[in-house]
This record gives structure tokens, sequence and C-alpha cells, in this order.
């Protein structure tokens, strides 16, 4: 009996000492996960979710337990991919977070523009070319439809058109 | 003689109702002028034409009337005299099915007035391709690609195969070009032959289109050129296929996602060597092809050589109107066609084949079962595909199985649908599925270089921030220390010095 206890007692100790310290030296794997939760965003880069970037967006959803459901641009799939990932239950897509899609490109109107260089410091994607004084441009191959260049227009120049090809 | 006869040696395949007998009855129908042309922009593969005409203008037979895109792309011309009328999007039949394009309506006025005849045929190959571009010469076999640039190969051609296997059940406007005008379309093929410079030419023919043969034996008998070879293919579908007549020919399987042309085939249709002859002897441009108007549905089934742009409706009311019970219109053949919309749709170069199906022609009942894995799928792929484990990536929307599986390499020939105890449509998941595939691949190759560049971004104003911190570190210390500043301001003056001594002295 007494035999049992011992054994037993020393087989939890000896095992629980080598838990704790595989937990110390083998890293935890936290980037691996964020990456894997970034690959399953759109990757378009266009903050709306409030983080800059899908990587913050993506860490704040491992480490800070941010909701799933502020990517606009990934929409429901995003979302269902997001809670099956995460082990989260799904929920409606967060609209107050904006309406950023890929089926839209941004397009400058030539004749308002005043060249103030404004949104083209905007665009997180650097799709905008243009210099100061200038008419600016928006490469439509590179554009992903962020909208982040829509607010610091000052003369409201800009609209989402839909995007070809 | 026959050269070559080639029995069984394709994989998969299906042997189905050539239905073709109705159509050949009579000589092919020529010389008609519909009283409105719709001539669209894009009637073949890659970049659509540029319009270079307006509203209102007069325009003769032969005229260009818009110019190539940037490649891979062909011109498009008047077909007849008459004056455009409007420039509009309207559907049409491009290479890969009904699509709004922008056309150029022509009001014609029967005159049927000619451009003057072009310069002579250049010498030169890169003048002859030019030419061949600016003709608006396309494979007129359906898939529309542009000759000119299927003729300039990125290795030397070994043979030109030149299709007239005309494989698919209703078809049969090569036949009939082969019976009637079999000299043509062997100078044709000649002429192709030289400008590939190839060493060997196989006009290819199935077994079941005897006078066809009869008719191109006789004529390269007349031209007796070594080059040219003959060879008769078993009747199956889709023997015609150009991967498939190419292994059939020479053993040779074209590698997936690759042309022909990359290890030394060309094929192009025998309507294609039927059009370059005419550009080359007549300097006449793409302006017609032959269609054949079947089916049930139509009252005198018959081949027609139509002008581009003529409106199906009017075809139709030449071939003697609609017969009761048309249940669908279908350009292109039964397997491989796609169902139109109405019959204002005109022919462009790819409309092969117009029928008018019946009750009787087409599948009404849409009933599915499920898949029992049998496997008769895989037997008649002639691509050599798994199309049932296609069909559960597909309805999975599993893009990396669908890649695994080789969905790129489906040439859609329909055998599968067709052998299917089930009844599952599985063709149109294919073409869903490569459409799906192809915008996820455009999606995730944007996210890529979008991150990257919003990478390179942050990377780039980070450097900007670092760079202003230690200017102005350095500026705050001059200000603050009187050694430093002294030592500033000295350095501004020798600098101030040296330009002067620079400016005053200017060796």
């Amino acid at each position: 009996m007494l035999s049992a206890v011992v054994i037993l007692a020393g087989l939890a100790l000896a095992l629980t000492t080598l838990l704790i310290a595989a937990a110390r030296l083998v890293p935890s794997g936290d980037d691996g996960a964020v990456e894997a939760v970034e690959r399953v965003l759109p990757r378009i880069q266009c903050a709306q979710c409030g983080y800059p970037g899908c990587r913050a967006y993506a860490a704040a959803l491992v480490h800070d337990g941010a909701e799933i459901n502020r990517c606009p641009p990934g929409g429901a799939h995003t979302i269902a991919k997001l809670a099956e990932l995460l082990g989260r239950d799904e929920l409606a897509l967060d609209a107050s977070r904006g309406s950023a899609s890929l089926q839209r490109v941004a397009r400058i109107d030539e004749a308002e523009c005043i060249g103030c260089n404004l949104c083209a410091r905007a665009c997180p994607v650097d799709a905008i070319v243009g210099i100061p004084q200038a008419m600016h441009a928006v490469i439509a191959s590179h554009c992903t439809g962020c909208e982040l260049c829509l607010a610091p227009c000052p003369v409201d120049c800009i609209r989402m058109v839909a995007r070809r090809g | 003689m026959v050269d070559y006869v080639f029995e069984r040696h394709l994989s998969g395949g299906i042997h189905i109702p050539a239905n073709k007998d109705t159509s050949t009855a009579q000589p092919i129908r020529r010389g008609f002028i519909p009283a409105k042309l719709v001539l669209p922009l894009r009637q073949h593969r890659g970049s659509p034409a540029e319009a270079i005409v307006q509203v209102g203008d007069r325009v003769l037979r032969g005229e260009l009337i818009a110019r190539a895109g940037p490649p891979p792309s062909a011109a498009v011309h008047a077909s007849t005299s008459g004056w455009v009328r409007a420039i509009e999007d309207r559907l049409v039949l491009a290479g890969d099915g009904v699509q709004p394009s922008q056309c150029i309506v022509i009001e014609t006025d029967g005159r049927d007035e000619r451009e003057p005849p072009p310069a002579p045929w250049p010498a030169e190959r890169a003048a002859q391709l030019e030419r061949i571009r600016s003709a608006g010469l396309v494979g007129l076999g359906g898939a529309v690609f542009p000759t000119a640039e299927k003729l300039a190969t990125p290795v030397p051609c070994k043979t030109l195969i030149v299709n007239g296997a005309e494989c698919e059940p209703y078809i049969s406007c090569d036949d009939m070009l082969m019976r009637e005008r079999a000299a043509d379309v062997v100078a044709g093929a000649l002429l192709l032959t030289d400008l590939l410079a190839a060493p060997l030419c196989i006009i290819a023919i199935e077994r079941d289109k005897q006078r066809a043969e009869e008719a191109i034996e006789e004529a390269a008998k007349a031209v007796n050129d070594p080059r040219l070879k003959l060879a008769e293919v078993p009747t199956i579908y889709p023997a015609g296929g150009e991967r498939q007549l190419v292994e059939l020919l020479t053993g040779d399987e074209v590698p997936g996602g690759h042309y022909p042309s990359e290890i030394g085939y060309v094929c192009q249709n025998v309507g294609t060597a039927f059009a370059l002859l005419k550009l080359v002897r007549d300097g006449e441009p793409l302006l017609s092809r032959i269609v054949t108007v079947t089916g049930a549905g139509i009252r005198e089934p018959q081949n027609v050589e139509a002008l581009l742009g003529t409106p199906i409706a009017e075809l139709v009311e030449l071939c003697g109107g609609y017969n009761e019970g048309v249940l669908r219109l279908i350009a292109g053949g039964s397997m491989m066609g796609c169902a139109l919309p109405d019959d204002e749709v005109p022919i462009g170069k790819a409309s092969n084949c117009i029928i008018a199906a019946t009750e009787a022609e087409v599948r009404i009942d849409p009933t599915e079962w499920p898949c029992i894995r049998c496997g008769d799928c895989a037997v008649v792929c002639p691509p050599r595909l798994l199309p049932q484990e296609l069909l559960v990536a597909a309805h999975t929307a599993d893009f990396q199985a669908l890649n695994l599986f080789g969905l790129q390499d489906c040439i859609e020939c329909g055998c599968c649908d067709v052998a299917c105890p089930s009844h599952i449509s599985l063709t149109e998941r294919f073409r869903q599925a490569k459409r799906s595939l192809a915008m996820h691949d455009r999606q995730l190759k944007l996210a890529d270089e979008s991150e990257q560049r919003f990478e390179r971004r942050e990377r780039r104003i980070e450097e900007q921030r670092g760079r202003s911190a230690s200017l102005i570190d350095r500026l705050k210390g001059e200000a603050t220390d009187p050694d430093a500043r002294e030592a500033a301001i000295r350095a501004a003056v020798e600098r101030a010095t040296q330009r002067r001594d620079r400016s005053a002295d200017p060796e």
C-alpha cells in the first residue's frame, strides 16, 4: 500500500516537473497561431478593423481576444473561418467597421484633384501615385478597395468604382 | 491515297450519334446579305478590338472598322458595305460563352461595294504575320485564337496539323467546306506550311467523312507536294480536339498548361486554311465563315456562308424558319455549345454551328442523382482526369485539390456528362470551378502583393522617422552646446569658402 502511494506520488511529481520544464523550454508557438490567423484574413491591409494592418488584427485576435467580426472585406466567409480556427461562436459582421470590398477600387476624379498628396500618404499599399500640386492617380491593379483614401481628401474627388477583370 | 490510317489510339472519348446528315444534304448557301450586321469587338480570345469608326460613317466591304488591341487580339472588318448606325453593348458569343461586348451595328445597303484591293502579299514572314493580324484572322475551329499569334511559334514547327476531323455532333461546316473547296483548303494548308516552314503537313479527317476525304485526296494529288500527307482518324468524340488530335497523330502528349506549339506541333482548322487562302489570293480579310444551321427545329437545315455579324434570326429565316417546338437555341455543337438567350445574337468568328433543338434533342429533366463513384467518367475522360474527385473538390471549393486533380487540364468536352449514370452535369461544375479558382488565385495574388507593399511602406516610414529623429538630435546639440555650435559655424564658413574658390577657378 505504502509503496504504491510512494510510486504514484513520485511519478506525479516527476511528470509535473517534466511538463513545467517543457512549457518553459519549448516556444509557445504564438507566432504560428498569429500567422495561421493572418492567412485566413484577406491581407489587404485596409485597417477597417481598427488595427494597423492584418497582422496586428491577427495578433489581437490571438492574444487580446478581439472580436472576430471586425473584417468587412473578409465578410461572413472570413468570420466562419476565424470561428473555426479560434474555437469561437460565429457572429454577424460588425457593420460599423466599414464597407471595404475587394470588388471595388478607388478612382480619382482628375478634374477635381488639387494634388494635395493626402490620399497617397493614407494609402496602406502605395497604390496612389502623384507629386504635390499635380494630378494624382490610383493604380487599379494595386488598389485593395480599403477606402482609407476617401476621408483625407479635402475636395472629395475619390469615388469607389467596380473592379474590372 | 490516304497516307496514314489510325485505328483507336485515343484515351477516353465516346461514340455518339453524329446528327450531321440533314445539314450536309444540300450545298453551302452563299451570297446572303442581311439587312443589319452586328459586329462584336470581342469575337476572339484575348483583348477586344478598338473601334475606329463613328456612328454615321459609311463603310465598304473589307474596310477595317476596329483595329486589334494589345496581343493576343484580332481586328474587325465591315463584312459588306453600309452605314454605321450604332456602337453599343450587346450580348455576343465570344470564345468562352455568351458575354456582353461592344458591337458596331451596320445597316447594309445591299450593294456590297468593296475596298480597293490591298498591296500584293508581302514576301517577308514578319510582314506576312502582320497582314494576317490586321486581317483579323482567328482559328475558326471554335477556340478563335488569333492566327498570327499562333503562327509565331516558340520552337520550330515539326508538323502542321490541319484539322478536318470535326468530331462534334451536328457540326458539318468543315465537312462541307472540304467537299466543295478542297483545292482551296489544300492550297491554304500549303500556305500555312510555308509560313511555319514546317517539313510536314498532315490533313486529318474523320473516317465518317468519306466524300470530304475523297475530295481532299484528289486535290492533294493535283498539287503533289511531298510535305502534304492525309490522315484518316477514327470517328470518336473528341478526336478533333487540338490536344487529342496531336496525341492521336504523333503519340506525343501535350503537357498540361502548355500549348502544342511548345513541343513543335501547330494545329489549324481547315476553315482557317481557307480564310488564309482568301486573304493571300484575293486580299480579302476575314469577313465570313461557314455556319451549320441545323437541329430538328430548323425547316431546311444546311450550311451557310454567313457574313460575320449576321443576326441568327436572319440566318434562321434564310433556312426556312423554325419548326414547331423549338426548346433551346444552341451556339456550337451539342457537346460543347452554349445555350443562347435569344436569336438576336450575331454570328461571330466562333460560330461554327447553330442548333435549334427540340424536346427530343435536349435534356429536359434536371434531376441529378448522387455520385455512386462508378468511375465511368474517368474511363471516358480524354485528358485522363478523375472527374469524380474533381466533383467533390468543386463542391467543397477545395482549391488545393482542384489543382492537384488537374482542373486546368479539363477540356470541357462533356464526355463525363454523357457517361455519368447519375446524370450529374459535371462539365458545368468544372466550368464554374475554373472561374472561382481563377478568382481565388487573383485574390491571393492581390493579398500577397498588398502585404509586401504594406510591409515595405511600414519600413520606409520607420526609416524616415529615424532619419528625422537623428537630424533633430543633431540640431538640438548644435543649439545648446557652445563647442558644437562653433564647430558647425566653422564648417559652414569652410564650405562657403570652398564653393567661392571653385566658382572663381572653374578648372
